[in-house]
């Protein structure tokens, strides 16, 4: 089987993320770049069927800067096999229709069995590239699940919603976005780590992806976010528990 | 030479991470339980950690000195007891591979690397310390089989270690008549005294180990007989550079709370970080580990080289870093006033783990003898 896993290079949460007000983009400066914690769980699923069936290949997909290609180093000291980069100064800032048409291309030449992503990403949190991969590429998907189950010819998996769980499966190929439900990424051991500069890296430009470059969106204007303000105090006069109740239900909590 | 390669960047960020999140956060808890935590190890056996300089056709991950050095300073940085022991088992991992045959390698390697098997180093003995080449644990040849009687005293991991590597004498000829043997835990005759209670490092037992009539196959003996002095000398060079790294980790982290510390404390209106006295106590700490953090690179390299200079460059590197080490915890406790004195600050612990950096590997004077002779005499 062969699974090839997104992967996205993130600024680090661990510290204020901040917008560039000048291009509207990510302010790559910041902070630390790594690799999106979910999509280091998507890796580490991919993985997890690696380590039972030793024939499974294991590719990860980045799009993003030169720099990117340490979040693909990473990837490769943890596991995988190899790794594809669309490297294209010109898809700086591209929105997510282009990013999704972009990493569709890429991967109509891969032959992936399964494709697994993350349901979204700490930095845009759009959460829909996944989907318009699998709309571009024609497979179903498998959405935000809970749990999954990757066996020879298909794939299937548990859903959360409000109402309650879904259980969903499709046939090979397919491709799956997991939740923070599944397991943390493991570690790259040392013999990982010296041979993932060995692995083979393959750079893709929008050219030779046979994509346009224009993004469909643009972004007309930002603000940074304001300041907290300190919440709302509720002072029982006897009805303390009904507004508790109250702003409860209307912001959705319960 | 004073960058880190990409790889090495790499390999301290992994072990940054493990030791973070799965060593940090009890080191105090292990200290107070003297709990040894071997699932711990284990883990870090999985990732390459016990066999780092173990050959890679061996079953080990075939790094550097420099490369280890930089791994057990990172460990180091999140509890020196257990560093510091993984050191140890690197140490005898090593010294099987180096110095073994090929069917003691297939024996061994595989389960040291993986650290499943625990190692431990038996040199020193209740009544010989320093003067090594004296002492007197015996092992008689009878037949296909070596009888050791004797024992050893201060040894790391001893009664939780699989396999132990003893020195032992075979012949009345001095430190020309030492060999080293591997004895494999539960070999009859071999027992353990009591846990010793100690300053630091209460997070890995510290045993004698008392051979009584035990007899191990001659296929056991580590080298040549009579090569044993040799091994154990050429095994503490690289002991000396590891523990030092230990020293550099626990210093360095002992200086990292110091300045979170009093940057957040304030007293007289005002944080301490202003009072230049204390300041610059921050700058005295970080200028000696750094010295000595470049003197424990230079000598991972000579070893790495084998250079001819190697001997002395590790006692200097052992000398400065371990008294760095203890000297930057000993100023942090200082400046951490009465809470470097609570545990729970995990100031005073690594006070008392990195005071017995001093007196292990060779004492600190042994060093200074080893440093002075070679200056003397060439």
């Amino acid at each position: 089987m062969k699974i090839v896993v997104l992967i996205k290079q993130v600024p680090d949460t661990a510290e204020e993320r901040r917008l560039d007000p000048g291009t509207g983009r990510v302010d790559r400066q910041a902070n630390d770049p790594v690799i999106d914690e979910i999509t280091e769980r998507a890796l580490e699923l991919a993985l997890s069927v690696k380590d039972k069936d030793k024939s499974t290949e294991v590719a990860v997909l980045a799009m993003g800067p030169e720099e990117t290609s340490k979040a693909i180093r990473k990837a490769l000291s943890m596991g995988a096999d190899s790794g594809i980069h669309i490297l294209d100064p010109a898809l700086a800032g591209a929105d997510i229709t282009l990013t999704a048409a972009a990493l569709a291309a890429a991967l109509k030449g891969a032959q992936a069995d399964l494709i697994i992503a993350g349901n979204e990403s700490t930095d845009g949190r759009a959460g829909i590239v996944p989907a318009m991969v699998a709309e571009h590429l024609g497979l179903p998907l498998l959405g935000a699940l809970a749990s999954a189950a990757i066996g020879a010819g298909t794939v299937s998996g548990e859903r959360l919603n409000d109402a309650g769980t879904q259980r969903v499966s499709a046939p090979l190929p397919a491709m799956l976005t997991v939740t923070e439900s599944f397991e943390e990424a493991r570690f790259p051991n040392f013999k990982g780590i010296m041979g993932a500069k060995r692995k083979p890296v393959t750079t893709l430009s929008a050219s030779g992806l046979g994509i346009a470059t224009e993004p469909l969106s643009t972004v007309i204007d930002l603000e940074q976010r304001p300041p907290r303000t300190a919440g709302r105090k509720i002072i029982d006069e006897g009805d303390a528990a009904a507004q508790l109740v109250d702003f409860l239900v209307t912001q959705r909590l319960i | 030479m004073f960058d880190l390669t990409e790889d090495q960047l790499a390999i301290v960020h992994m072990v940054a991470g493990f030791a973070a999140e799965n060593i940090a956060p009890h080191a105090i808890e292990w200290d107070q339980n003297h709990h040894f935590p071997v699932d711990v190890l284990a883990q870090a056996g999985e990732l390459g950690m016990g066999g780092i300089y173990v050959r890679e056709e061996s079953g080990g991950s075939g790094m550097s000195r420099l490369d280890a050095a930089l791994i057990f300073e990172e460990l180091a940085k999140a509890d020196p007891t257990i560093a510091a022991y993984i050191s140890i088992h690197n140490m005898v991992a090593w010294m099987i591979d180096k110095f073994g045959n090929d069917e003691q390698r297939t024996t061994w390697l595989p389960g040291l690397c993986s650290m499943e098997t625990l190692a431990s180093y038996a040199l020193t003995e209740p009544g010989v310390g320093s003067d090594a080449a004296a002492l007197s644990t015996r092992a008689v040849l009878d037949g296909d089989h070596y009888v050791l009687n004797g024992t050893k005293q201060f040894i790391s991991g001893a009664g939780s270690s699989g396999v132990y590597v003893v020195m032992a004498r075979t012949a009345d000829t001095g430190s020309a008549g030492i060999s080293a043997f591997i004895v494999p835990d539960g070999t009859q005759g071999l027992s353990f005294g009591a846990l010793e209670r100690k300053m630091g490092w209460n997070a890995q037992p510290t045993r004698q180990v008392v051979f009584e009539n035990m007899r191990i196959p001659a296929a056991n003996r580590l080298g040549e007989e009579g090569s044993g002095f040799g091994i154990a000398m050429k095994g503490l060079n690289g002991g000396r550079v590891n523990i030092g790294a230990c020293s550099l980790g626990g210093g360095q982290a002992a200086l990292d709370k110091s300045v979170a510390y009093l940057k957040e404390r304030s007293a007289f209106g005002a944080p301490l970080i202003g009072q230049q006295a204390l300041l610059f106590q921050i700058a005295d700490m970080q200028t000696e580990l750094e010295a000595a953090r470049t003197m424990v690179w230079r000598a991972a390299d000579a070893l790495e080289r084998s250079t001819k200079d190697t001997v002395r460059l590790c006692a200097m590197a052992k000398l400065v870093a371990t008294d760095a080490g203890f000297n930057a915890a000993n100023t942090a406790l200082q400046l951490h006033g009465g809470y470097g004195y609570l545990s729970e600050y995990g100031i005073e612990k690594i006070v008392r783990d990195l005071r017995v950096h001093q007196i292990l590997e060779g004492s600190n004077e042994i060093m200074r003898l080893i440093i002075g002779r070679i200056a003397v005499d060439g």
